[in-house]
């Protein structure tokens, strides 16, 4: 088949991500052609202000260099601007005659600096901030000149001032506006923002309007002049008064314009073969000035050129946050409010810290934050999520809680960590190899983070603390992704919630099915999305869909815990932590007979046996005669017990029955992740039970039946669901709310993740309010459970996983 | 002088798995994709030695059971931005016959 053509204009960061989207998608369709203006290959524009700053050089920030233009066939044509598009015959001009035929156009040409029409602005040393030539600009003129003035104190000309003030230059800053940063910040933050860059020795002149600038014999700037008639010195003037889409060469071919190219949600414009994309668009009559909307429109744009015809672009909601070393500074969403919304304010001038948190609905819709902007990203996810917040309102303003998240010292401020200082105590990464990854690599989300230098790519607790380092390394550019809409993997666009619904409604009953039915983009899947699928396909339909054991993580396959060695360790079930002689005395000769270098007591009281060769292990279970512990998999671990009322003078309950009864009940139980349960006889809880997913705690009157605690990567205490009085309405409900949980969390996420996910009122009411509803759920853990066999027992073990070969 | 020497059937290994192959140069993964193509790699992650034939198999690669790391099945190098290499052995299919060459 012949290729059709595509031709680019533009070769900036929108329009690039748009080819290596479609790239991703259809390599083969086109043969592709870029023009860009600027001598350069695609860079990254967010990073000219530590280019200016002096932290980094030009060819640091480069994104696609020439080899990868070629590896992907592109023919690229730099410092040549498109001045002619001829939409009769498809073909477009270049300034030195260059021309190209297209089937498909991409016009990606950016945003030009807006220039105050005020008499001098021609004069030299007078530019505006959009690219490397005028950032070179800016580095020449603070070698050789004393006074710059920036004017406007938006996010660029703040950043600008910033760089220059570095470089050396005594710079004022101009501001028509009573406040800095008037779009993103009210005034109570923008007055502690001032403060602390006056203190950075940053001048301000605040409501002052230009009136003229004035120049010398030579020819360049000398001063400028305000309508109040004062006059300041000036060498260099930076313009940064804001943007205006580039749509001249849109316009002059005839296409329809109207502040910015105006396209529809698939990113078309009103001539069906030209799209658009990036700072150049005016979508739903908005035009976007930051990086991470532009990278939203480049997938959408990618998907309909390769004629998928599915996304759309239904606009983004944005956040900022000042990339100046040592100011702390965050918001997103709307954050001004109106008479429809609410305000939670807290205002600690001397600590300098404020934040402001605005509710409509019962839902953040905005967030400004000072000072402490450690809960940024987790505010603006729920400003994307668009979660009901009612049940945390309470404690809404003082951030997800961080309690218990360990590996870092204790620190959740990245701004205030040194470089030095390690982040990741998984993968000993610092927060220095991060910020160099993100600056040099060009990463913009976590994932992309997490691949190339493994931090939070573990156990994730440091997530909170990478996610700070980016958006304060990225600024405006981070966006992180609405949970809501995240896809499963790379292999599908899906979200785990769409694809569990279509198993339901569709009866999918095996991994293969599902991946036809939601048209997976990866033949057989990855080893993230596989092992999802199997769980989501049995918790579906149990005793109808097959378990694929090649989908499963090995410790499921070979039902051991694999060690950094390799060898396996071996966990017989002890129904809430009661053992016999018998048990007892069989453990210990199987730990001689296969010479067991390691046999320890585990936290959820049972018995350990490590070292074990992995062809060993069908004939130790054999010896234990015990069943499993499932001490390896995303199942039922252990219930945890307290000796309780048959032994202690303090006990009300016989908690050491109703762990034993709940561990029978629930055996052999695969969960989203691993589940653990403790029952204490009394409140002095000697079984830990408010750190599991369900802890139950014997009163005089009855139990009290807790849900969602967790004491290992995040410590969080469980939250109170019920009080109920016999062993039967304990069963009941504990096993509604597992099985609420089974059907409904992401496939590796705690129950602790899939509460805070839904809220504590979701689950009372499914739970609690709804007796149907929870009598269902009882009679589907019931059904689901029913004649299990035990993957130890001799006729259940699969030989050709444990037998090697030999050659 | 021919190297090629008969490992296993075909039906030995379990489609999208792996088979440990104990040989003089050492444990050899022997890996069948859902295709039926065999692939054979020293049974060591370049990154912290860990088992590849204890991994996932999805593709032509298989993902590390310690760490994660992916390794193709067909060259034993880490997909990007991992960087290392499992040493690979040629294979070949005979019928249902799986051979190795271990020179």
């Amino acid at each position: 088949m012949k290729k059709m053509k595509l031709v680019m204009v533009g070769n900036g960061m929108a329009g690039v991500r748009t080819l290596e989207e479609l790239i991703k998608l259809e390599p083969d369709i086109y043969d592709i052609t870029v023009f860009g203006s600027e001598p350069y290959p695609n860079y990254n524009r967010i990073m000219l202000s530590p280019v200016l700053a002096g932290e980094q050089g030009i060819q640091d920030i480069i994104l696609n260099d020439l080899d990868w233009y070629k590896e992907n066939h592109i023919t690229l044509h730099t410092g040549k601007k498109v001045v002619k598009i001829d939409r009769k015959n498809k073909k477009v001009y270049a300034d030195d005659g260059t021309e190209a035929e297209y089937d498909r156009l991409l016009l990606a040409t950016g945003s030009n600096p807006f220039i105050l029409p005020v008499p001098g602005k021609e004069l030299q040393g007078v530019i505006g901030y959009r690219d490397i030539h005028d950032t070179n600009q800016m580095i020449d003129a603070a070698a050789k000149y004393k006074h710059a003035v920036v004017i406007g104190g938006g996010l660029l000309g703040l950043e600008a001032a910033n760089g220059l003030a570095i470089r050396g230059m005594d710079v004022t800053v101009v501001h028509l506006m009573p406040w800095l940063m008037e779009r993103q910040l009210d005034k109570s933050s923008a007055n502690m923002l001032q403060k602390s860059l006056e203190a950075k020795g940053l001048k301000f002149l605040l409501e002052k309007q230009t009136q003229e600038l004035v120049g010398g014999a030579d020819g360049r700037v000398q001063s400028i002049k305000f309508k109040d008639g004062s006059e300041i010195p000036a060498d260099l003037v930076v313009m940064a008064v804001g943007i205006r889409p580039n749509t001249e060469l849109a316009e002059s071919a005839g296409i329809h314009c109207n502040r910015g190219i105006v396209v529809n949600d698939t990113m078309q414009t009103f001539d069906p073969s030209i799209y658009a994309v990036g700072e150049c668009v005016s979508h739903r009559g908005t035009a976007y000035g930051l990086v991470a909307p532009l990278f939203d429109m480049a997938k959408v744009c990618a998907n309909h050129l390769a004629r998928l015809g599915i996304a759309r672009y239904q606009g983004s909601i944005t956040s900022t946050k000042l990339k100046v070393t040592g100011i702390d500074l965050f918001s997103a969403g709307d954050f001004t409010g109106n008479d429809q919304t609410e305000e939670i304010l807290m205002h600690d001038a001397a600590g300098g810290v404020y934040k402001k948190l605005v509710l409509k609905d019962d839902k953040l819709v905005g967030a400004v934050m000072y000072g402490d902007t450690k809960d940024g990203a987790w505010y603006f996810q729920m400003i994307r999520d668009g979660r009901s917040v009612t049940d945390i309102r309470d404690h809404l303003m003082f951030g997800q809680s961080h309690l218990g998240n360990l590996g870092h010292q204790g620190q959740d401020l990245a701004a205030t960590m040194p470089d030095s200082m390690e982040v990741c105590g998984c993968n000993g990464v610092c927060k220095g190899d991060i910020t160099k990854s993100i600056k040099e690599k060009g990463l913009f989300t976590l994932e992309d983070v997490r691949k190339h230098t493994k931090a939070s790519a573990s156990c994730g607790s440091c997530t909170g603390l990478v996610e700070q380092i980016l958006a304060s390394t990225l600024g405006g550019a981070y966006a992180p992704q609405a949970t809501a809409q995240k896809p499963m993997c790379g292999c599908t666009s899906h979200t785990h919630e769409e694809v569990r619904k279509a198993i339901v409604e569709n009866k999918l009953l095996s991994i293969p099915d599902v991946m036809t039915f939601m048209q997976w983009n990866t033949p057989n899947g990855c080893a993230s999305c596989r092992p999802a699928l199997n769980y989501y396909v049995l918790c579906a339909w149990p005793h109808e869909a097959k378990d694929d054991p090649q989908s499963r993580f090995i410790n499921e396959r070979a039902h051991g815990n694999i060690q950094k060695d390799g060898t396996f360790s071996v966990v017989p079930r002890m129904h809430g932590g009661v053992t016999t002689p018998d048990q007892l005395r069989r453990i210990a000769d199987v730990a001689e007979k296969y010479k067991v270098p390691t046999v320890k007591v585990t936290g959820g009281q049972r018995i350990d046996l490590f070292g074990i060769k992995k062809e060993d292990l069908p004939s130790v279970w054999a010896d234990l005669g015990m069943s499993s512990g499932y001490a390896y998999g995303k199942a039922l671990r252990t219930v945890k017990t307290c000796v309780g009322s048959e032994w202690c003078r303090f006990g009300v309950q016989d908690s050491t029955q109703m762990g034993i009864d709940l561990e029978y009940a629930l055996d052999r139980m695969w969960t989203p992740h691993k589940f653990k349960l403790a029952v204490s006889g009394c409140p002095r809880n000697c079984a830990e039970a408010a750190i599991k997913d369900v802890g139950i705690i014997g009163v005089d009157s009855g139990w009290e039946i807790y849900v969602g605690g967790n004491g290992g990567i995040k410590t969080e205490v469980a939250q109170f669901l019920v009080k109920v009085k016999s062993k039967e309405e304990v069963l009941e409900y504990t096993m509604a709310f597992t099985q609420l949980y089974r059907e409904e969390a992401r496939y590796l996420d705690r129950s602790v993740h899939y509460v805070e996910r839904v809220g504590l009122d979701y689950i009372k009411e499914k739970i609690v309010g709804d007796v149907a509803n929870r009598k269902a759920l009882h009679e589907r853990l019931l059904f689901a459970l029913q004649g299990l066999g035990d993957p130890w027992a001799n006729e259940n073990v699969n030989k050709r996983e444990f037998e090697s070969l030999t050659v | 002088m021919s190297n090629w020497k008969q490992v296993a059937m075909l039906e030995d290994i379990p489609r999208l798995g792996s088979r440990v192959v104990k040989s003089a140069e050492g444990d050899i993964a022997l890996f069948r994709t859902q295709e039926d193509e065999v692939f054979a790699l020293l049974d060591k992650c370049p990154h912290k030695g860990g088992h590849l034939s204890q991994g996932i198999v999805f593709g032509k690669k298989v993902a590390c059971p310690l760490h994660n790391w992916h390794i193709q099945l067909q060259s034993g190098e880490a997909v990007a931005p991992d960087v290392g290499c499992a040493r690979n052995f040629p294979v070949r299919l005979e019928g249902g016959v799986v051979m190795i060459n271990l020179k």
